[in-house]
């Protein structure tokens, strides 16, 4: 589906911050508020935009006890459907947040969330490795995020100008 | 005894009014929290390829003079870039000048021409630096005002009046500091003959030229027989981030810019090596950060210019800079009583008009160059402020 240039440019701005207000965006890209409204209903009945979520750092959370990891997975494709019936019993786990088809070593790329090591570590075991296409598993879990979805963690960005310049 | 104490100030020096706006900062700087639409200069750091490319050049060993004029590799940068986005055409071996900001650039040009008694003309509202350093050179500014109802746009007829036999130079900035006016292709057109009429050089400051939102950007230069009267600044501070890096140039006729370096080679030596080679990088590889910050900039003036609409202030809309001049005469207040007030009962910080001369009485400089969040809240403030003075 071909955008428009405001429609681009609407969606870039939301994709920065979700919570941006009507009003504002109205502002920002020179048009009407009934405009801006207009053309959110339409990106979202398009399915352009799927939803509308925070950026957490869960680390900085006392007693909050998570762990990411990265698992590749090397699969046998299934005739007919390729490798996309094996991702969807993969990403059909609540505990898995994302899937990638991958070039190289191994073909998909499994993100799963979880509370604890032993978690994920009964998952892969469990779940993933005995499903039937599932040739190998490799394990990566994350030790800390410096940087997720283009936002830096953990880094104020200071405005270092003085307050009057000439 | 006579108690006259003697000083050893040169005249000129005495005679030099402090910058408004330094007086303005030192008032804001005693107060916390405020947010500032002071800043005349970009809110994001140095795009990281250019910061990156300073350290490696540092580690390289980088850090001897440079020849006076500049690495030449950064010249022949500056001259290619001035061609395709400009249609300027500048020999990087004698037409070209590397100088510590844009500042360095109009002081050297200034230097350069002016003879004791010459009259030089200032559109304004200006730069505040313009007048004083004309001064400095030994001549004398001569201002010329625009006005609102024109767009803040130069009249040719203007200059015309202001005209004698000793006008020398006219300095031009464009995209224009305080009122983000951009003279366009036919106005610059009819600039130009007056200024070829009279036999006038002009200095024409293109700092801001990269930020322009609406229409495509003319550099004065490039209108026909222009360019051999005409001294180009720029520099890198504005559309590539890098206030702190002090580097600017200037591009012009090889006579004027060789006597440019005269003056630069006894005084400065050379720009800071490793800003020389950062500045490469921004030139050869900076074009995509350009691009995202011109958005983020146009979008923001968008949303300031209607917020100013909304509180029933009068606001042009400026096609380039980062900067809005919106008139506050409807409340009464005189420009500087506004941003005095302004300051002290919401803290926001915006600067007089009137320190940008005459024409600037009535309105005060608003820089958008400032987050979306603070941006916000500010606009919240003037209106609040605002509205008190039309009850």
């Amino acid at each position: 589906m071909v955008l428009e240039k405001k429609e681009i440019e609407f969606l870039e701005l939301l994709e920065k911050n979700g919570r941006m207000e009507v009003e504002t965006l109205a502002k920002l890209l020179d048009m009407d508020v009934k405009e801006i409204e207009k053309m959110m209903d339409k990106l979202e009945k398009e399915k352009i935009i799927l939803g509308y979520s925070a950026i957490v750092d869960w680390a900085k959370v006392l007693d909050y006890e998570g762990v990411t990891a990265m698992i590749d997975v090397k699969v046998t494709p299934k005739r007919g459907v390729g490798f996309d019936k094996v991702a969807e019993r993969i990403y059909r786990f609540p505990e898995v947040k994302a899937v990638y088809l991958m070039s190289g070593a191994y073909d998909l790329s499994v993100s799963v969330q979880g509370r604890t090591m032993s978690e994920i570590g009964r998952f892969v075991s469990e779940k993933l490795s005995t499903l039937d296409s599932v040739i190998s598993t490799t394990t990566h879990f994350i030790l800390k995020k410096y940087k997720h979805d283009g936002v830096i963690f953990d880094h104020e960005e200071d405005d270092r100008r003085i307050v009057v310049t000439p | 005894m006579s108690t006259k104490q003697k000083t050893y100030l040169s005249k000129t020096v005495e005679q030099l009014k402090p910058s408004g706006i330094r007086r303005f900062f030192e008032l804001a700087s005693t107060m916390d929290n405020v947010i500032s639409l002071g800043v005349g200069e970009p809110d994001f750091v140095t795009p990281w390829n250019v910061i990156e490319a300073s350290y490696h050049a540092l580690e390289q060993g980088y850090t001897a003079y440079t020849a006076n004029a500049g690495m030449i590799e950064l010249r022949e940068e500056v001259s290619r870039y001035l061609k395709s986005n400009y249609e300027v055409e500048y020999n990087p071996e004698n037409e070209l000048i590397v100088t510590v900001g844009a500042s360095e650039a109009i002081d050297l040009a200034l230097r350069a021409i002016i003879n004791p008694g010459d009259e030089v003309i200032v559109v304004e509202p200006s730069f505040v630096a313009y007048s004083p350093i004309v001064s400095l050179a030994g001549g004398f500014p001569v201002p010329v005002q625009t006005d609102s109802k024109d767009a803040f746009k130069l009249q040719p007829e203007q200059i015309e009046k202001t005209i004698t036999s000793k006008t020398k130079a006219i300095i031009l900035c464009n995209p224009n500091n305080p009122t983000g006016t951009v003279l366009g292709k036919e106005e610059l057109i009819k600039i130009a003959s007056v200024v070829e009429k009279y036999d006038l050089i002009v200095l024409s400051d293109e700092i801001y030229a990269e930020l322009t939102y609406d229409e495509e950007f003319t550099s004065f230069p490039s209108i026909k027989r222009m360019k051999e009267r005409t001294i180009l600044i720029s520099g890198f501070s504005k559309a590539f981030a890098m206030t702190g890096w002090r580097l600017g140039y200037a591009a012009g006729p090889k006579e004027i810019i060789q006597a440019m370096i005269k003056i630069h080679q006894y005084t400065i030596m050379s720009a800071p090596t490793m800003a020389q080679h950062a500045a490469i990088e921004a030139l050869t590889n900076g074009e995509r950060s350009v691009r995202e910050m011109k958005k983020s900039y146009r979008q923001r003036r968008n949303f300031v210019v209607h917020s100013f609409h909304e509180m029933g202030l009068s606001c042009h809309i400026p096609g380039g800079a980062f900067y809005v001049f919106p008139s506050i005469s409807e409340t009464g207040l005189t420009s500087e009583e506004f941003a005095e007030q302004l300051l002290r009962k919401e803290k926001v910080a915006v600067v007089p008009g009137n320190v940008f001369g005459k024409s600037g009485e009535g309105y005060i400089r608003c820089s958008y160059a400032t987050s979306m969040k603070q941006l916000e809240e500010a606009m919240k403030r003037i209106a609040r402020f605002v509205s008190e003075f039309k009850k």
